[in-house]
């Protein structure tokens, strides 16, 4: 920081405005500083995620009437939204379908992220490379693409037809909540490999080489020793596609058919053909709320279990 | 030292998992190109043999090329707006001790986590409360949002990977803090800047969550792809279409997530 000592002791001398008393006082403070440079970024983060949020807030406290809302107070939104049966079948259907998908991505990916972080040497680049790139492709075309591998007349479907495996298609393939499953699985699958891998490349090699010198078999050690220290990893997989996914209305409208929609599709149509921008407020925030608990919850109760066994 | 091998011990039985979730997460999305070339409007197992037509389909598809014009406009003012924004937060949260930096970091990454819905909603509701009409700079400023994390975790990464001396060094020599920032710094972190312009490039190019909320008239290239979904005989076009387009997207994010990795002393800067 010599550039500000230097700067600092040349003004220092001419003790005269206060422009430059505050000048000469930013230039000493770090904290400053460092706010000026990040004041763009947050007034942006501010305007376009922080204040929509809280208009989106209000709004869910009013009605709708016509194209209009009715400004007055009223929880009505909220009291639908927890008593009205479809709304809450849907959202716990979400819960469902989002708390499955995050456990099996989390299982399938666990080995992946594990082979890569202790038995690949060379060319670890590549293998993070390969697991990444699919992640930012066009996740309408992923979702679609499970559409043409499920479908009535899919790839599966047909292809088992040609086989003369089966003589009609089977119809349970698409647009059902497994569907939903498999596709959410598949797309979301980087943001659970990233977390696992990184937090087993972190782990001490010495410790591994310590349990076995104390006589640690190989399943005792990775429950012991590799499997805890990894924890923070694998919470933090579950979270990034448990939350997102729950949102998500792409997925449950091109594979999951009238048994797998899910709350976004109702929320997207409370600001669409429904028109009912209060109660999609009010959906939207309860669908937060509740994720958010859970969220919670299960942080809580991980890292009780984790202290528990260590 | 004998114990010791077990990090190394080969495994035949994970590596063979390892080849099948590649292969799960590779194989679903190579039908797209695969039937693009086949002769059948229906998406199905007998191939019926090869054809380019759905190509030539797409090409003379006027509204598609109005579509992918607003996508790149969109995603290159965004990528451009986020990676600024995301170089500003980068270097102030590596360089300065700034008090509640954690909680800060916390919100910007916050998009990260938040289902895009509840975003797309939000501005939605902010946009038509304050007047304005829906249009591509409201899905353009949508796409910042969603970016910027990701601009800042890719910067941060980079600012930590080079030696603050060299910065320290420019200024005791003399040098402006600005022309310390664009003669030292900005060379140093200059693959972090493309990666992330490459990566916030296609965030937003294939971003439809938000932007079906948030496009007015205007749509986006993923939305015009929506649109075309409902049509049993647009399927081809769109598998032709999206072939093209995995393509592209592969080699932009492959480069990026190269230059991402870069090692910073290969890039000493050539003042």
């Amino acid at each position: 920081m010599n550039e500000t000592t230097i700067e600092v002791s040349a003004l220092a001398p001419s003790p005269t405005s206060w422009g430059r008393r505050l000048y000469a006082w930013y230039l000493r403070s770090d904290a400053l500083k460092g706010f000026a440079l990040l004041s763009p970024t947050l007034l942006v983060m501010g305007l376009t995620m922080l204040i929509p949020f809280g208009i989106m807030v209000t709004i869910s406290f009013w009605a709708q009437i016509g194209f209009e809302f009715d400004t007055t107070f009223t929880l009505a939104n909220y009291v639908e939204a927890v008593e009205q049966p479809l709304y809450q079948g849907l959202l716990l259907r979400s819960l469902a379908i989002s708390g499955t998908c995050a456990v099996v991505t989390v299982l399938l990916s666990y080995p992946m992220a594990y082979y890569v972080a202790f038995h690949v040497h060379k060319h670890k680049m590549t293998w993070i490379i390969l697991m990444t790139v699919p992640f930012f492709t066009s996740y309408l075309l992923r979702v679609f693409a499970w559409k043409v591998i499920l479908g009535y007349n899919g790839v599966i479907n047909s292809g088992l037809k040609g086989l003369g495996l089966i003589e009609e298609p089977l119809a349970f393939l698409l647009y059902s909540p497994t569907a939903v499953v498999i596709t959410l699985a598949h797309a979301w699958a980087a943001f659970a490999i990233l977390p696992i891998y990184i937090s087993l490349e972190k782990i001490d090699r010495s410790l591994l080489e310590a349990a076995t010198d104390l006589g640690d078999g190989p399943v005792k050690r990775f429950l012991g020793v590799t499997l805890p220290l990894s924890m923070p990893g694998v919470i933090a997989a579950t979270l990034m596609i448990f939350i997102p996914t729950v949102g998500d209305y792409v997925t449950p409208t091109l594979v999951g058919g009238p048994d797998g929609l899910m709350i976004a599709n109702l929320i997207q149509a409370q600001f669409g053909l429904v028109n009912n921008w209060p109660m999609g407020a009010a959906l939207a925030i309860d669908m937060m709320v509740v994720v958010a608990a859970i969220s919670l919850l299960y942080i809580w109760l991980t890292r009780k279990i984790t202290e528990k066994i260590a | 030292m004998t114990e010791v091998a077990y990090i190394d011990r080969p495994s035949r039985a994970l590596y063979f998992y390892a080849i099948l979730y590649l292969g799960f997460l590779y194989i679903p999305v190579l039908f797209l190109p695969m039937f693009s070339f086949n002769d059948n409007i229906y998406i199905a197992f007998p191939l019926k043999g090869f054809t380019t037509k759905w190509y030539v389909e797409m090409f003379n598809n006027q509204p598609m090329w109005a579509a992918l014009n607003n996508s790149l406009n969109v995603a290159c003012v965004s990528a451009a707006i986020a990676t600024l924004l995301g170089l500003f937060g980068a270097k102030a949260v590596t360089r300065y001790r700034i008090p509640g930096e954690k909680l800060i970091i916390f919100v910007i990454m916050l998009p990260m986590v938040v289902p895009y819905i509840i975003m797309g909603v939000a501005l939605l509701i902010l946009v038509t409360r304050l007047g304005f009409d829906l249009s591509l700079y409201t899905v353009t400023m949508a796409h910042v949002l969603i970016s910027v994390p990701f601009a800042m975790a890719t910067l941060i990464a980079r600012f930590e990977g080079f030696d603050q001396a060299l910065e320290e060094a420019s200024a005791d020599l003399g040098a402006s803090p600005l022309s310390t920032f664009w003669r030292v710094t900005l060379p140093l972190v200059f693959p972090g800047v493309l990666a992330s312009f490459l990566l916030c490039f296609t965030i937003s190019f294939d971003e439809f969550i938000m932007a079906y909320f948030l496009a007015g008239t205007d749509p986006t290239l993923p939305i015009f792809i929506w649109s075309q979904l409902r049509f049993p005989f647009r399927l081809p076009g769109v598998l032709a279409l999206g072939s093209l387009i995995l393509v592209v997207s592969f080699v932009v994010v492959f480069i990026s997530q190269w230059l991402r990795r870069y090692r910073v002393e290969k890039t000493q800067p050539g003042i």
